[in-house]
């Protein structure tokens, strides 16, 4: 290689690492803003925001969904396996809502810790397959756990 | 031999021949690939556990969203080179690739659109995928605008390049935004070490979309880099030839 094209070559390559760096350093400085949603633990933490609505996100817990008499109002649990958050809402749910189901809610804490939300967004996973594939794994997982059970209490 | 059909692709007009020639084929291979793909994605593959029929946007959006940072890729290399070696061809590589580019960009973001309404229940979040690839088509629609508003074509060429090479730092960001941030969009299905978290049914149909995106660039790529070149040589000899004889 000729010493002009070296040269070049040098200086591109010091110019892609340059704003390599300083693009991951301005991402490191944002990195809380960047945040779509907080979880329930850093909201259990007092990381969240008090001041201003925040989103918080999680998987909504089991046989925690109830009405309220208006019919409109929904309250449930928002879980990250360790914290949970109670989330009321006014509103129609989106259509994958449902208990175990992950979303991201918008809104604000009120006084008693409850979380007020102005909107609820549903979040799916990447695991995409058929209903029967779906229906065969959650059998051949109910099972295991009844093997399981089953056996400790054998012993 | 493959060093020597490199150097010659570097001649404008042995790439202009060449590129004639293979049209064609992209073109052909291209439609087969995307009626197989899409018969087997809209029709043959089962419906998801979870989105019911919705999901199948993805045969679209996906495929769009992967050519999206695929062609970037080949305009910052092609940039590198363009701006290291002076290779005429690569330049042309550079600006022929960006309109398409900026159109995979734009379905991605239209139909990943599309697919967030019944899904999440929102057209739009500011979260960091969303908002990187929005950043992607500014990018695009930047390289094409700068290359307009230079004259000399080659000055333009030096341009967008180094433009390419600024940009790219956005794709490793597009593509990790799932996992460094919380987002709003599902992490990667499909990753180079792990299994697939897709059934098999649904992701044989998303790769044949894949080749036939891949097989469709290959296609424009050429039909612009061809466009190109006749206009960037146009006082030389071979095109002024050429065009008398299309006209006899």
């Amino acid at each position: 290689m000729n010493p002009i094209r070296k040269k070049r070559l040098t200086l591109i390559g010091l110019m892609v690492a340059g704003i390599g760096v300083a693009t991951w350093l301005a991402l490191n400085a944002f990195d809380e803003n960047l945040m779509f949603f907080f979880s329930p633990s850093e909201v259990a933490e007092g990381k969240a925001p008090t001041a201003h609505p925040f989103r918080i996100g999680g998987l909504v817990e089991t046989d925690s969904v109830k009405r309220k008499p208006d019919g409109l109002t929904t309250a449930f649990s928002v879980t990250d396996n360790a914290e949970a958050v109670t989330v009321e809402y006014t509103g129609i749910l989106p259509d994958l809502f449902r208990e175990g189901q992950g979303i991201v809610a918008m809104g604000q804490l009120n006084q008693d810790g409850i979380f007020v939300a102005s909107e609820v967004l549903a979040k799916h996973d990447e695991n995409y397959m058929p209903p029967e594939v779906a229906a065969s794994l959650k059998t051949a997982h109910d099972e295991g756990v009844n093997k399981m059970q089953s056996r400790v209490s054998v012993q | 031999m493959i060093i020597r059909f490199f150097h010659q692709m570097g001649s404008p007009r042995y790439f202009y021949s060449v590129a004639g020639k293979m049209i064609p084929w992209f073109m052909t291979s291209f439609l087969i690939t995307l009626l197989v793909g899409l018969y087997y994605g809209l029709f043959v593959a089962p419906a998801d556990y979870q989105q019911g029929e919705s999901y199948r946007i993805m045969y679209i959006h996906v495929p769009a969203a992967w050519m999206s940072m695929f062609i970037y890729v080949v305009m910052a290399v092609s940039g590198l080179i363009s701006l290291v070696w002076r290779i005429k061809m690569t330049e042309v590589v550079v600006i022929s690739s960006a309109t398409v580019g900026a159109s995979f960009t734009f379905l991605a973001l239209a139909t990943g659109s599309l697919w967030g309404k019944p899904m999440w229940g929102t057209w739009w979040v500011w979260d960091a995928r969303l908002t990187a690839e929005l950043l992607l088509l500014f990018l695009y629609l930047g390289i094409i605008a700068l290359h307009s508003a230079i004259e000399d074509k080659r000055v333009a060429a030096r341009a967008v390049s180094i433009l390419a090479l600024v940009g790219v730092v956005n794709i490793p960001i597009i593509h990790y935004s799932v996992e460094w941030w919380n987002t709003l969009h599902q992490p990667a299905s499909i990753t180079k070490f792990d299994k697939p978290s897709m059934d098999m049914s649904m992701l044989v149909p998303l790769l044949v979309m894949a080749i036939s995106f891949k097989l469709y660039y290959g296609a424009v790529v050429l039909m612009r880099a061809r466009a190109e070149i006749v206009e960037r040589e146009r006082n030389t000899r071979w095109v002024q030839e050429m065009v008398e004889r299309e006209v006899k």
